[in-house]
C-alpha cells in the first residue's frame, strides 16, 4: 500500500497548487460575486493542459488518471469553488465519449473538450427524472438521417457556455429506462436552446440551465454507444462524475477550515486567540479529521476507477460523505467565526450555502445511501 | 540567434534563516524554487524566441549541486530548448566573483552565444553582482535592470530602471542584460511540459569540462570573507494622527518643523 504520488503527479501538483494559489484564490470572492461564467479561469486552465487530464493524448489529453484529476480537482475547487464546480461538470460531458465515443466521436469531440478548446455538458435530469433516472421523456425519433428530440432538461451545469452537451432522450418513453439513448449535440443545432438559468441558493456564476428541444436534430451519426443503451451511460457517466462532486465537496471543506483557521489563531477573546479554548480545537480538530476522511474516499475511488477495479461503491460513498462533510465543516466554520462568520465579509457562509448544493447534486445523499446499501446487501 | 538564461535556485521563502555559527543560509527543511527575477530573464528570452524569424535556441544554465537540476527543469518546462547544470565539488563555496567566472567559462564553452540574461539580483543574496561579472569576464557589454528590451539586428536597445529614472541605452550583441521584475510577467509552463520536462536529458558540466583554472572556482577562488550577518531590526510601526483634518494637518506640520529643528542642531 502506498499512499505517495508519483513524481509525475507530484510535479503536476505543485504546478496546480501554485497556479491556483496565485490565480484562482485572490479572484475567488470576485468569481463568485460577479455572475459570470470564469472564463478567464478556464482560458488559463486551458493553457495549463488542466481539462484533459485522464484523457489520452491521442485526443489531445494529458494521458494521467482521474487520480490526478481528482487531486487537481480538490485544488481548484479549494482556490475557487464556482472554477471547480466547471471543472466537475466538464468531465460528465467527457467521461462518456472516452468510455463509449466512436474513433470519429472522439477526435470531433472528445478532443476540444479535453484541451479545454470548448467547455461540455451533461444532461440527464428533467422536471420528472431527478433522483427517478430512468424516466426520461425527452423523446427521440430516428428521421431522415436525424434523430429529432422533443422535451427539456433541467438544472444543466455549463448549460450556456458549453458547446458540447451529452443528453439523454428516449426512444421509448413509455418503456422507461429502456429505451433511453445518449445523443451529442452541439451548440447551434436546429431546435435546440438553452433556457432560462436558475436562481439558486449559491453559485451564481456557475450556470444550470434548461435546455430545450423542439423538433431538435442532431446527425444520426451522433448517437453515443448505440441505440437503447443511455441509462448505462447516465448510470456509468454518473459514477465518475460522483467523485468529481466529492472532490468538489472536499475543496469546499478545506476552504472553510483554513478561513476558520486563520480567524481563530487571529481572533482575541478574553486575552488570547479563540484557538487556544479547547472548544474551537475542538471543532477544528474534527474538521480537519473529517476533511482528511472524504479527501482519501474520493482518492481511493478514484484509484480504483483507474486500477480497473469496481469503484461504483466507493464514489456513492466518496461523494455521500464528502459532500456532508462539506455542510458539516462549513457550518462549523461559520460557528468558530461567531457573528462575523454569519455576515458577508467573510467567505463562510457562502462557503456553507455552497456546500449544500453538494448533498442534492448527482443524486441526493438519500440516492447514495441507497446506491451503497444494494453493494453492501448483494 | 543564441541566448544563455543564468538562473539560480534559492530557497522558495522570503523569509530567509541564517546559521549563527557559519553565516550561512540555512537550507534545510526549505523548499526550492528559480529565483523570481530570473523567471523574468527566462521570459524575456522566450519572448525574443517567439518573436524572433529564424533559429533561435534559448539555453538554460545553472551552477550548483546536483539538486538545482529541478530549476533547471523548471526552465525547460517554461520553454528552454536546452539545460545544462555545472556541478562539481570544486565550485562549492564560490562567491560571486568565482560564480560568475564559473557562468562565463561554461558560457565560452557552449560558444557564439549572443545573448546573455540574467535576473538583476538573486532574492536570497540579493548582491546583483553575478550578472555584471560575467559581462566582465566575458568582455562584452552589459545592460543591467532593464524594464524593456528590443532586438534589432545585432543591436539592443534596452530601457533601464533606475532609482528616479529611467534610461535608453543601445549596444551591439554579444551583450549581457539583467532584468528587473517589471520586464514581463513569467509564463506558467503547461502540464504537458511539466511532464516533458521530467523526462528530459539535462546536461553536467563539472571544473575540467568548463576548462575552469582551479584557483578561480569555489572556496579558492572567493576573496569575499562573510564577516557577519544579521538580520535587521524589525521596523517599528509609523504614528497616527487623528482628529479633524485642519487639526492633523497643524500636529503635522509641527512634527515636521520639529524634526527639521533636530536635524539642524545635530
Amino acid at each position: 500500500m502506498d499512499f505517495e504520488f508519483s513524481e509525475d503527479q507530484q510535479a503536476v501538483l505543485d504546478a496546480v497548487r501554485e497556479f491556483c494559489e496565485e490565480e484562482l484564490k485572490p479572484k475567488a470572492e470576485e468569481t463568485d460575486a460577479s455572475g459570470e461564467f470564469p472564463w478567464e479561469n478556464l482560458r488559463k486552465m486551458a493553457e495549463l493542459d488542466l481539462f484533459g487530464i485522464p484523457v489520452s493524448e491521442e485526443y489531445g489529453g494529458l494521458g494521467m488518471d482521474f487520480l490526478t484529476w481528482a487531486a487537481v480537482g480538490m485544488e481548484i475547487s479549494q482556490a475557487c469553488t464556482t472554477t471547480g464546480a466547471v471543472f466537475g461538470a466538464h468531465m460528465l460531458a467527457q467521461y462518456p465519449l472516452m468510455l463509449f465515443g466512436t474513433e470519429e466521436q472522439k477526435r470531433k469531440y472528445l478532443t476540444p473538450l479535453a484541451t479545454g478548446e470548448k467547455i461540455g455538458a451533461f444532461g440527464l435530469t428533467e422536471p420528472g427524472a431527478g433522483s427517478d433516472a430512468g424516466n426520461v421523456r425527452t423523446s427521440a425519433v430516428l428521421q431522415d438521417g436525424y434523430y429529432v428530440l422533443n422535451g427539456s432538461k433541467i438544472f444543466i451545469t455549463n448549460a450556456g457556455p458549453a458547446e458540447i452537451y451529452i443528453v439523454i432522450g428516449n426512444l421509448r418513453p413509455d418503456r422507461g429506462a429502456r429505451g433511453m439513448t445518449a445523443f451529442i449535440f452541439e451548440t447551434g443545432y436546429e431546435g435546440f436552446t438553452i433556457g432560462k438559468n436558475e436562481k439558486k441558493m449559491a453559485f451564481p456564476s456557475l450556470p444550470n440551465r434548461e435546455l430545450i428541444f423542439q423538433d431538435a436534430k442532431t446527425p444520426a451519426e451522433n448517437v453515443l454507444a448505440g441505440e437503447k443503451r443511455g441509462f448505462r451511460v447516465a448510470m456509468q457517466t454518473l459514477d465518475v462524475g460522483r467523485i468529481g462532486m466529492g472532490i468538489g465537496a472536499v475543496g469546499v471543506a478545506e476552504a472553510a477550515l483554513k478561513h476558520a483557521l486563520s480567524y481563530a489563531k487571529e481572533r482575541v477573546q478574553f486575552g488570547q486567540p479563540i484557538s487556544a479554548f479547547q472548544a474551537i480545537q475542538v471543532k477544528l480538530a474534527d474538521m480537519a479529521t473529517e476533511i482528511e476522511c472524504a479527501r482519501l474516499l474520493c482518492l481511493q475511488a478514484a484509484w480504483l476507477k483507474d486500477t480497473g477495479k469496481p469503484f461504483e461503491k466507493q464514489a456513492a460513498m466518496a461523494k455521500l460523505f464528502a459532500s456532508e462533510v462539506a455542510m458539516r465543516t462549513t457550518t462549523q466554520a461559520v460557528q468558530v467565526l461567531g457573528g462575523y462568520g454569519y455576515t458577508k465579509e467573510f467567505p463562510v457562509e457562502r462557503l456553507m450555502r455552497e456546500a449544500k448544493l453538494f448533498e442534492i447534486v448527482e443524486g441526493t445523499s438519500e440516492i447514495q445511501r441507497l446506491v451503497i446499501a444494494n453493494h453492501i446487501l448483494k | 540567434m543564441k541566448i544563455v538564461v543564468c538562473i539560480k535556485q534559492v530557497p522558495a521563502t522570503t523569509n530567509v534563516r541564517i546559521d549563527p555559527e557559519t553565516n550561512a543560509l540555512i537550507r534545510e527543511g526549505v523548499e526550492s524554487q528559480v529565483n523570481p527575477f530570473d523567471e523574468n530573464a527566462l521570459e524575456a528570452a522566450l519572448q525574443v524566441k517567439d518573436g524572433y524569424d529564424g533559429e533561435c535556441q534559448v539555453i538554460a544554465l545553472t551552477m550548483g549541486p546536483p539538486q538545482a537540476e529541478a530549476a533547471l527543469r523548471d526552465a525547460v518546462a517554461m520553454g528552454c530548448d536546452d539545460a545544462i547544470l555545472l556541478t562539481d565539488g570544486a565550485f562549492r563555496g564560490a562567491d560571486t566573483l568565482a560564480t560568475s567566472y564559473t557562468l562565463a567559462q561554461a558560457i565560452r564553452r557552449i560558444g557564439d552565444v549572443d545573448l546573455v540574461l540574467c535576473g538583476k539580483q538573486a532574492i536570497d543574496g540579493d548582491t546583483a553582482q553575478v550578472g555584471p561579472g560575467v559581462a566582465e569576464h566575458l568582455g562584452v557589454p552589459q545592460i543591467t535592470f532593464a524594464i524593456e528590451l528590443s532586438l534589432e539586428g545585432r543591436k539592443i536597445t534596452a530601457k533601464r530602471m533606475l532609482e528616479d529614472s529611467f534610461e535608453v541605452v543601445e549596444c551591439r550583441m554579444p551583450a549581457v542584460v539583467t532584468v528587473v521584475k517589471q520586464i514581463n510577467d513569467p509564463r506558467r509552463a503547461s502540464m504537458k511540459n511539466v511532464l516533458k520536462a521530467r523526462k528530459r536529458e539535462i546536461t553536467r558540466w563539472t571544473a575540467e569540462d568548463i576548462d575552469a583554472d582551479p584557483d578561480r572556482i569555489g572556496f579558492q577562488g572567493s576573496p569575499t570573507v562573510v564577516w557577519k550577518v544579521f538580520a535587521p531590526e524589525g521596523r517599528k510601526g509609523g504614528r497616527k494622527l487623528e482628529g479633524e483634518v485642519g487639526d492633523v494637518v497643524h500636529a503635522l506640520a509641527d512634527e515636521i518643523l520639529e524634526i527639521r529643528k533636530g536635524l539642524s542642531t545635530a
